[in-house]
C-alpha cells in the first residue's frame, strides 16, 4: 500500500491506530480514581508526544542513517517557532502559513549551518553544530532583541500583541491559532461512565502531520537515497571510490532533518503562540539525542517510541511524590516502607532527570539499539524457545535484520 | 593505444623523494603490473592516479584527459575503479545493497535526490546486481551483512562491485595481501576470468611474484621512486637490475 | 593603554578556567582517545568539594548563653562551630575563613578517586567503540553527576567566599605607573590566575621531565608501538585520567569565589571548553592553554561597553564566531596536528 512493503504498511497502520486512539489509550484510569493523576491523555501532553515524535523522526534521518551526531538541532526547532509566531503577528492566526514558513525557514537555516558544519566530520562536526546552536541561542536571547531590531523579544519570548498588524486576520476568525476557523485549543470531552476522554483539535492536526512525515521517513529509509545515507555511515572511502559524492548526500539529510525540526517548532507555536529562546538551548538538542538513542536510532519506529517514552515518564515521574510512594508501599512494615521510599525518593519527582540519565547510560552501554533492540531480543528469546522444544531447528543464524 | 599515461610525475614528502620523474603508460586491454621492493613508491603512485594525492609535478592522463586535481569520485565516474589492499566494502549493509550502490552510482552520477523512489521498483538495477552476484558466485549470500563475510568473499564482493560499473581501468592494490594460498589462487583465477571475458584494462600493484607472473602481460619495476625497467614478464624474470633491486632488499 | 591592560586582566580568570578544563580534555583525548562530555561535571564536582568543605567547617553545636538574653528574655542560643571549639576561637575562625583554599587538600584525593572510578568503571569499556558512543555515554554520565549534586545541594548557587585577606581589590595601575584607580583588580582573580599557571606548569613539567610523562607523551603519539614495547600503557592512562580529573576539579574548587557554584556550571563551561579545544587544535596541549587564555581575553574585550553598544550581545557569541572562523580557515585549529580525529 502507498508504495510500501507489507511490513512497513502494517507498521504505519499500527502507528496510525495508536495515534488516533491515543485519547483512549492514554486515559486508562477513571477520572475520580486515585490513579487518575497518571492519565496522560490530556491535550497538552498528547500534543507534546507527537510534536517531539516528529522532531525525533527527523533527527533520526540524519543520525540514524548517516551517523553524523548533531548537538544543535534545537536551533532549527527554535527558528521554526519564531517563524510561526511572526506569521501570526504579521498575517493572521491561521496555522497553515505559519507552519509552512517554519519549515522553509528552518530548511534554509539548516542549509547554511549544514554547509559549514559538514566541512568537518566526526567529533568536529558535533562540536561545530553545538557551537552554532549555542550561538543561535545567544542571538535569540539577547543579540536580536534590542530596541533597534527586535526579532525575538529576548527573555520574554516572542508573542502576539493586540497592536500587531495581522493584515489577513478576518473579523470573525478566532483570536488564537486555528485551522480553517477551528481553534487549536478546541477540545471535545467524551464522558463514558467514570471515564472521560479529551479529543483536541490541535492534537489531531499534529497527529495527522506526524503520520504524513512518518510515512515520508519510511519512504526515505527504503529509497536508494536512504541506502546512500547508510553507505555514508558505513564507509565513506568506498563511497567516494564508487563515484559517489558523500557531501551533498549528507547535506541533504541534514536539511531534511532540519526541516522536520522546524516543522516541530512551528507546530509547538501553533499549539501555543509563544516562542522562547530556551527552546534552542543545547540541552534541548541533547533531549532529542536522548529520545532517538533511547528508542533506537536507525530504526523507523525507535525515535517515536523514544519521544513518547521520555515525555510520558517525564510527566508521570514528576507527579510521584513521597505520599504516593508511601501509599504504594503501605503494605510493607513501617521501617521497611520508609527505607524503600527513602531509596526511591531521589529518582522521582524532580529526580526524573537522574533516572533518565541513568537509563540513557544503561541503553548506550548494554543496548545500543535502544528500546527497539530490547523488544527484538525479547521476541527472539520467546521465538527461540519453541523450536527447541520441537527439536527441529538448531540455532542456525538467520540473516540479520 | 595507451589508456593511462603517467608523465614525469614527482612527489616529495618533506625531505623524502617518494617519486622521481615517473613515466609509465598502460595499454588498453592489457594487464599491467607494477612491482618493486618495499618503499619503492608503489602506493604513492597509485594514490596519485586516483585523486588521493596530488603530485608535485607531472601529468596523469586517462584516455587523454587529465585526472589531476579531481576528487576520487570524479575519477571513478571517468571509468577507473579501485580495489583496496584490505577490502573496502559497506560492512553494515547487506551483500545485495553493496552491489546495488555502484550500479546506482553509474546510472545516477555522483549525487541524486532519489528519496521517494523504492529500491525494489528499480528492476533494471536490481537485475544487474543479481547478475553480478551470480557471476561472483555470491547469490546465496545476498542477504548477509557484508561484514560477516570471509576475507576471500569480501575480496570477491569488492571486485564484483568494481566490475558492476564496467570500468575501463581496474586498479588493484595488492589484491592478495595477507591471503592464504588457496584464497590467493582463487583470486588469481577470478582475475584471469575477468581478463578473458571482458574488455578491460587492469593495472595491478603487487608484491607477490606468483600473482604477478600468472597475470601480467607487461611489468614495470619501480625502485626508489623511479621506474627501473619495463618489459614483458619473461624478460623481467631474469633481468639483472631487477634482481639487484630485490636482492638489495633481501640482504 | 590602561583600558586595554584592564580588559586583558579581566579575561584572565575565565581564560584560566577554560585553559584548565581544556587541558584536561586534551590530555584525556590525546592519551585515551576518548571524547569526554563529562569533563565539565568534574569541574563542577571540584567546585562542590569547596562547598562541602565549607559546610563541614561550618558544622556547629548549640549552647545556651545564660549571660545574654534574647528579646523574649530567654537565654540566647549561641552556635559554636566545632573547629572553633577544637582549635580555639581565633584559629578556628581563620580555618573557616580559608575553607576554599583548604578545600584543595580535600579535593585532590576526591578528584583522583572520581577520575579513577570513572575510567575503570566506564570509560575503559568505550575505548574501542565509536566516538559517537563515547560522546553519548559521557553525556549521560554528565547528566547523572549533575543531578546527584543537585539532589544533595539544591538548584540554587551557593556562595563560597574567598578568605577575607584575599577578597578585596588592589590598585595594580599604580604599580606599573598608571594613574590611581586606573586598574583596580580583585585579588582573588590574581590568585586564580597564579594558581592556574602553577597547575599548568606542573602538568607540563610532569610530562616533560618524568619518565612517566615521557611514556605518556609517546603514547599520545603512537599508542600501539608503546604497547608493543611491553609498557603497561593502560595503567598509565588510568593515572592520566585521574590527573586530568584533578586538574578540572581544582579549577572548580578555586572558581567558587568568582562565581557561586551551581549544579549546571559544568555544562556551561564544557561547551565553551570544547570550543577552546577545537580552536587550540584537538590533541595539542599548548594549543588548549593558548586558546583558553586567548578566548577568555577576547570575551572580556567583547564585554566592554564600547563593544556591546556597537554590536549588542557580541560578548555572548564572540567565542562561537571565532571558533567557526578558525575551523573554516584552519581546520586543524591553531596548533593542531595532522590526522587527529579526522577519521
Amino acid at each position: 500500500m502507498l508504495g510500501l512493503n507489507k511490513k512497513d504498511t502494517s507498521l504505519l497502520i499500527v502507528v496510525a491506530i495508536l495515534t488516533l486512539l491515543a485519547p483512549f489509550i492514554l486515559n486508562p484510569f477513571p477520572t475520580d480514581s486515585a490513579m487518575a493523576q497518571f492519565n496522560a491523555g490530556y491535550p497538552d501532553l498528547m500534543q507534546r508526544f507527537v510534536i517531539f515524535g516528529i522532531f525525533a523522526i527527523g533527527f533520526n534521518i540524519l543520525f540514524g542513517l548517516t551517523g553524523y551526531l548533531s548537538f544543535g538541532h534545537a536551533a532549527f526547532l527554535g527558528v521554526g517557532s519564531y517563524s510561526a509566531v511572526w506569521m501570526f503577528k504579521l498575517l493572521s492566526y491561521s496555522v497553515i502559513p505559519a507552519i509552512a514558513l517554519s519549515v522553509v525557514v528552518a530548511g534554509l537555516f539548516s542549509l547554511l549551518i549544514g554547509f559549514v558544519s559538514l566541512r568537518r566530520s566526526g567529533i568536529y562536526f558535533s562540536i561545530l553544530t553545538l557551537a552554532f546552536a549555542q550561538m543561535s541561542f545567544a542571538l535569540a536571547y539577547s543579540v536580536l532583541s534590542n530596541p533597534k531590531f527586535n526579532l525575538t523579544n529576548g527573555e520574554t519570548g516572542l508573542q502576539v500583541y493586540s497592536d500587531d498588524p495581522q493584515i489577513l486576520q478576518s473579523a470573525n476568525a478566532p483570536d488564537l491559532p486555528h485551522l480553517f476557523g477551528v481553534p487549536m485549543r478546541a477540545t471535545y470531552t467524551l464522558d463514558v461512565g467514570a471515564w472521560s476522554f479529551d479529543f483536541n483539535a490541535g492534537y489531531y492536526m499534529c497527529a495527522v502531520i506526524m503520520m504524513v512525515v512518518f510515512y515520508l521517513a519510511i519512504r526515505i529509509f527504503r529509497s536508494p537515497f536512504g541506502m546512500m545515507l547508510r553507505a555514508v555511515k558505513s564507509n565513506q572511502q568506498r563511497m567516494n571510490y564508487t563515484g559517489l559524492n558523500s557531501k551533498p548526500y549528507t547535506l541533504a539529510a541534514f536539511v531534511i532533518s532540519g526541516m522536520y525540526a522546524g516543522l516541530a517548532g512551528g507546530l509547538m507555536a501553533a499549539m501555543d503562540p509563544l516562542a522562547g529562546a530556551e527552546r534552542m538551548q543545547w540541552t534541548a538538542s541533547g533531549e532529542v539525542v536522548l529520545m532517538t538513542i533511547l528508542g533506537g536510532s536507525g530504526t523507523l519506529i525507535g525515535p517515536v517510541l523514544g519521544a513518547g517514552f521520555i515525555k510520558y515518564f517525564e510527566n508521570i515521574f514528576s507527579k510521584i511524590n513521597d505520599n504516593v510512594l508511601h501509599s504504594w508501599f503501605a503494605f510493607l512494615p513501617d521501617g521497611l516502607e520508609d527505607a524503600v521510599v527513602f531509596v526511591i525518593h531521589p529518582f522521582i519527582g524532580k529526580g526524573w532527570h537522574l533516572t533518565l540519565g541513568i537509563l540513557f547510560m544503561l541503553v548506550v552501554i548494554y543496548l545500543p539499539g535502544g528500546l527497539v533492540e530490547g523488544g527484538q531480543r525479547i521476541l527472539n528469546r520467546l521465538k527461540r524457545k519453541k523450536p527447541q522444544t520441537d527439536e527441529t531447528k538448531s540455532g542456525e543464524s538467520e540473516p540479520a535484520e | 593505444m595507451a589508456i593511462l599515461k603517467v608523465k614525469d610525475v614527482s612527489k616529495r614528502f618533506g625531505g623524502l623523494k617518494a617519486l622521481t620523474d615517473v613515466n609509465l603508460s598502460v595499454e588498453e586491454n592489457s594487464v599491467h603490473a607494477i612491482i618493486g621492493p618495499n618503499g619503492a613508491g608503489k602506493s604513492t603512485l597509485l594514490n596519485c592516479l586516483v585523486g588521493k594525492l596530488m603530485p608535485d609535478t607531472g601529468a596523469v592522463l586517462f584516455d587523454n584527459a587529465s585526472v589531476l586535481g579531481l576528487e576520487p569520485y570524479q575519477i571513478n565516474q571517468m571509468g577507473i575503479s579501485r580495489v583496496f589492499q584490505t577490502p573496502e566494502i559497506f560492512g553494515e549493509l547487506t551483500v545485495m545493497e553493496n552491489m546495488l550502490i555502484p550500479i546506482f552510482a553509474m546510472r545516477d552520477g555522483a549525487f541524486r535526490m532519489h528519496a521517494y523512489e523504492t529500491i525494489a521498483n528499480e528492476t533494471a538495477i536490481v537485475e544487474q546486481a543479481e547478475a553480478m552476484l551470480e557471476e561472483m558466485n555470491m547469490a546465496d549470500k545476498r542477504h548477509m551483512h557484508s561484514a560477516s563475510l570471509s576475507r576471500g568473499d569480501k575480496r570477491r564482493l569488492e571486485i564484483g562491485m568494481c566490475l558492476s560499473q564496467n570500468p575501463r581501468l581496474l586498479l588493484l592494490d595488492e589484491p592478495t595481501a595477507g591471503m592464504a594460498r588457496a584464497d590467493t589462487n582463487n583470486t588469481i583465477d577470478l582475475l584471469k576470468q575477468i581478463k578473458d571475458e571482458r574488455d578491460i584494462t587492469i593495472a595491478i600493484i603487487e608484491h607477490d611474484m606468483h600473482v604477478v607472473f600468472s597475470l601480467a602481460e607487461r611489468i614495470t619495476v619501480l625502485a626508489q621512486g623511479t621506474p627501473l625497467v619495463e618489459d614483458v614478464p619473461e624478460k623481467i624474470r631474469g633481468h639483472p637490475k631487477v634482481r639487484e633491486a630485490y636482492l638489495g632488499e633481501a640482504a | 593603554m590602561d583600558a586595554i591592560l584592564l580588559q586583558i586582566l579581566n579575561g584572565l580568570d575565565k581564560g584560566s578556567a577554560y585553559a584548565l578544563i581544556a587541558l584536561g580534555l586534551t590530555l584525556i583525548f590525546g592519551t585515551l582517545g576518548v571524547v569526554n562530555f563529562a569533563h565539565g561535571a568534574l569541574f563542577m564536582i571540584g567546585a562542590f568539594c569547596a562547598v562541602t568543605v565549607q559546610k563541614l567547617m561550618g558544622l556547629s553545636f548549640e549552647t545556651l548563653d545564660e549571660t545574654q538574653k534574647d528579646f523574649l528574655g530567654n537565654p540566647l542560643k549561641v552556635e559554636t562551630p566545632y573547629v572553633e571549639a577544637w582549635f580555639g576561637p581565633e584559629v578556628g575562625a581563620t580555618i573557616i575563613d580559608w575553607s576554599v583554599p583548604l578545600a584543595i587538600l580535600f579535593a585532590i584525593p576526591i578528584m583522583l578517586l572520581v577520575g579513577y572510578v570513572m575510567e575503570r568503571g566506564l570509560i575503559k569499556h568505550f575505548y574501542k567503540r565509536p566516538h559517537a558512543d563515547q560522546i553519548l555515554v559521557t553525556f549521560g554520565l554528565a547528566i547523572v553527576l549533575q543531578e546527584i549534586v543537585k539532589y544533595f545541594f539544591g538548584a540554587n548557587p551557593i556562595q563560597t567566599p574567598a578568605p577575607d585577606a584575599l577578597s578585596g581589590s588592589i590598585d595594580l595601575g599604580i604599580m606599573v605607573g598608571f594613574d590611581t584607580n586606573a586598574i583596580i583588580y580583585p585579588i582573588w582573580r590574581l590568585v586564580y590566575f597564579g594558581f592556574a599557571v602553577a597547575i599548568i606548569g606542573a602538568v607540563f613539567s610532569f610530562l616533560q621531565f618524568t619518565t612517566f610523562g615521557m611514556v605518556v607523551r609517546a603514547g599520545m603519539a603512537d599508542r600501539e608501538t608503546v604497547g608493543l614495547l611491553g609498557i603497561n600503557i593502560d595503567r598509565r592512562f588510568t593515572i592520566m585520567f585521574g590527573i586530568a580529573a584533578a586538574v578540572a576539579g581544582l579549577a572548580g574548587v578555586m572558581y567558587g569565589p568568582l562565581n557561586p557554584p551551581n549544579y549546571h556550571m559544568g555544562m556551561d563551561f564544557l561547551v565553551l571548553s570544547f570550543v577552546v579545544v577545537v580552536v587550540g587544535g584537538m590533541g595539542s596541549l599548548p594549543g588548549a592553554v593558548l586558546a583558553g587564555f586567548l578566548l577568555g581575553i577576547l570575551e572580556s574585550f567583547a564585554s566592554t561597553t564600547w563593544a556591546t553598544t556597537t554590536i549588542p550581545g557580541i560578548n555572548q557569541i564572540i567565542i562561537y564566531l571565532v571558533a567557526i572562523v578558525v575551523l573554516l580557515t584552519r581546520p586543524r585549529g591553531l596548533m593542531g596536528r595532522k590526522g587527529v580525529m579526522e577519521e
